[in-house]
C-alpha cells in the first residue's frame, strides 16, 4: 500500500498527464464518431457573446460589398417574378409553404482546417434547429450541427464529413459531394456513372432525394473530371459560386416535411 | 509578490485566448496559415511554479481555444504535452544552469532563448497537425502544414516576445 502511493505521489504529473491527454481523446473520439460535440462548440453562449462582440465592431468595414451582392440578388429575383408566365398574386397562405426561409448573419468563419464550422447569429428563440439547410445568394453553404439559444454553428461543406446529394442541372443523375480537405474553392462530387456523359463547365445543383435542401440550390461548375478507381464512377472536381473565405448573410431552409419524409423513409426501411 | 504572479498569469490567459481566437485564427494567410501564438503562455510560465497546476493550466488554455475554433480538443492535447515535456526540454536546452533557484529565462542567452521557443512551437504543431488530419497516408501534407505553420508562429512568437519582454528584475 505504501508502496501504491509513493508511487502516485513520485509520478503524479505524469499521472495528470495521462489523465488530461484521456480526458481530451475523449471528447474528440466522441465528435468523431457522430456530431460534433454538443458541448464543444462555438454556439455557446460564452463564446457565441464574444464573437458577436467581435462582429459588431467589424462588420461596418465591408457593408458596401454586401449591399451590392444583396440588390444583385435582389435584381436576379425580381426577373425570376416578372418573367413568371402565370402571374398572380401569392397569397400568403401559410398552411401551403414546404420551405420557411430565416436570414442569419456569420460571426465565425474557417476553412482552413480539414472540418470547417462556421458560427451564426440565430439560434433555438430564432426557431432554428439541427439539420436545417444553410445557403448564401450564391449557393450552398452547409447545414446546421449545434444550436444554443442565440447562436447555432454550421457544418460548412467544406468539411471532410459532409456528404450532400447532388445532380446535374437539368438530368437526373445524382452523386453525393463530399470535399478530399485540399483546396477551399473546390469540393468533389462522386458515384456519378459513366455512361453519364460530363463537359467542363456544366451546373451542379443540389437534388430532390435530401430532405434538407430544396431541389436545385447552385452548387457549383465542373471544372475537372476523370474515372475513379474502380473505372465505373467519375470523380468530378466542383468550382464552386461561393467564395467561402468571404460570407457575411446566409439564408436558413427549413423543410417543413421534413419530418414526414423521415418517418415514411424510416418505415420502409424497417421492412 | 505572489499575487501579482496570479494577475500577470490570468491576464495573459485572457489575452492569449482573445488574440489567438479573434486576430490569428482569421489570418488565414495563404489559406491555412494562422499562427498559434498562445503557444507563448508556455514559453513564459515562471520556472520554478508548481508543476501540477501549470499542466491544468495549460489543459484549460487550450480547451479555451478550441471551444472558440471546433476543433474538439486538439488544441488541448498539443498544448498539455509541451507544457508536460517544458522541464525536460529545458534541461536539454540550458543544462545545468536550469538546476539552479535563481534561474531566470531573460537570463538565457538568446540563442538559448530561441532553440527552447522552437522545440515547443515544434512539439506542439507535430502533434497539433498528427491528431487534426489522422492519417498516414497523408503524412506528407502533415509535415508541410506542421513546417509553413511552425515559421509562421515562431516568427509571430518571437516579436512578441520582444516586445513584451518577460520581467527584467
Amino acid at each position: 500500500m505504501q508502496q501504491i502511493i509513493n508511487f502516485v505521489l513520485r509520478y503524479k504529473n505524469f499521472l495528470l498527464y495521462v489523465f488530461l491527454m484521456l480526458v481530451s481523446i475523449g471528447f474528440t473520439i466522441q465528435s468523431h464518431s457522430y456530431h460534433q460535440s454538443s458541448f464543444f462548440n462555438s454556439a455557446s453562449w460564452f463564446t457565441g457573446n464574444i464573437y458577436k462582440t467581435s462582429h459588431n465592431l467589424s462588420s461596418y468595414f465591408n457593408l458596401e460589398k454586401e449591399n451590392k451582392k444583396l440588390v444583385k440578388e435582389n435584381t436576379r429575383l425580381r426577373s425570376l417574378l416578372f418573367n413568371k408566365k402565370n402571374t398572380r398574386i401569392v397569397e400568403l397562405d401559410t398552411s401551403q409553404l414546404s420551405y420557411t426561409i430565416t436570414s442569419a448573419e456569420v460571426i465565425k468563419n474557417s476553412f482552413a482546417h480539414p472540418r470547417n464550422y462556421i458560427t451564426i447569429n440565430k439560434g433555438k428563440k430564432d426557431s432554428v434547429l439541427s439539420d436545417m439547410g444553410v445557403i448564401t445568394s450564391e449557393g450552398i453553404l452547409g447545414i446546421i450541427e449545434n444550436v444554443s439559444n442565440h447562436n447555432a454553428t454550421v457544418q460548412s461543406i467544406l468539411n471532410e464529413k459532409s456528404n450532400i446529394n447532388a445532380k446535374l442541372k437539368n438530368t437526373n443523375h445524382f452523386g453525393s459531394l463530399v470535399w478530399n480537405t485540399e483546396n477551399f474553392y473546390t469540393v468533389q462530387l462522386v458515384d456519378i456513372p459513366r455512361l453519364v456523359p460530363l463537359v467542363v463547365g456544366d451546373t451542379i445543383v443540389t437534388g430532390g432525394m435530401s430532405s434538407i435542401f430544396p431541389e436545385n440550390i447552385p452548387i457549383g461548375t465542373i471544372s475537372k473530371f476523370d474515372l475513379d478507381n474502380s473505372k465505373s464512377f467519375w470523380r468530378i472536381d466542383i468550382a464552386l459560386f461561393n467564395d467561402m473565405t468571404n460570407i457575411k448573410n446566409v439564408y436558413i431552409i427549413n423543410n417543413l416535411n421534413r419530418k414526414e419524409v423521415l418517418e415514411l423513409q424510416q418505415k420502409t426501411d424497417f421492412k | 509578490m505572489i499575487s501579482n504572479y496570479y494577475f500577470i498569469n490570468v491576464i495573459r490567459f485572457t489575452l492569449l485566448v482573445l488574440v489567438q481566437v479573434l486576430i490569428f485564427n482569421r489570418l488565414n494567410f495563404l489559406g491555412y496559415i494562422n499562427p498559434m501564438v498562445y503557444v507563448l503562455f508556455i514559453y513564459w510560465y515562471p520556472v520554478k511554479q508548481h508543476r501540477a497546476t501549470f499542466i491544468g493550466l495549460s489543459f484549460l488554455l487550450g480547451l479555451f481555444v478550441d471551444f472558440f475554433s471546433d476543433t474538439m480538443a486538439i488544441n488541448a492535447m498539443a498544448t498539455i504535452t509541451i507544457a508536460y515535456l517544458r522541464p525536460t526540454i529545458m534541461r536539454f536546452v540550458f543544462g545545468v544552469n536550469y538546476e539552479f533557484q535563481s534561474f531566470k529565462l531573460s537570463s538565457a542567452t538568446q540563442v538559448q532563448q530561441f532553440t527552447f521557443l522552437a522545440l515547443l512551437i515544434v512539439i506542439h504543431h507535430l502533434i497539433f497537425f498528427t491528431v487534426e488530419i489522422f492519417s498516414f497516408d497523408n503524412i506528407l501534407l502533415i509535415f508541410k502544414k506542421a513546417v509553413a505553420m511552425t515559421l509562421a508562429t515562431l516568427f509571430f512568437c518571437l516579436l512578441f516576445s520582444s516586445l513584451f519582454s518577460i520581467e527584467k528584475k
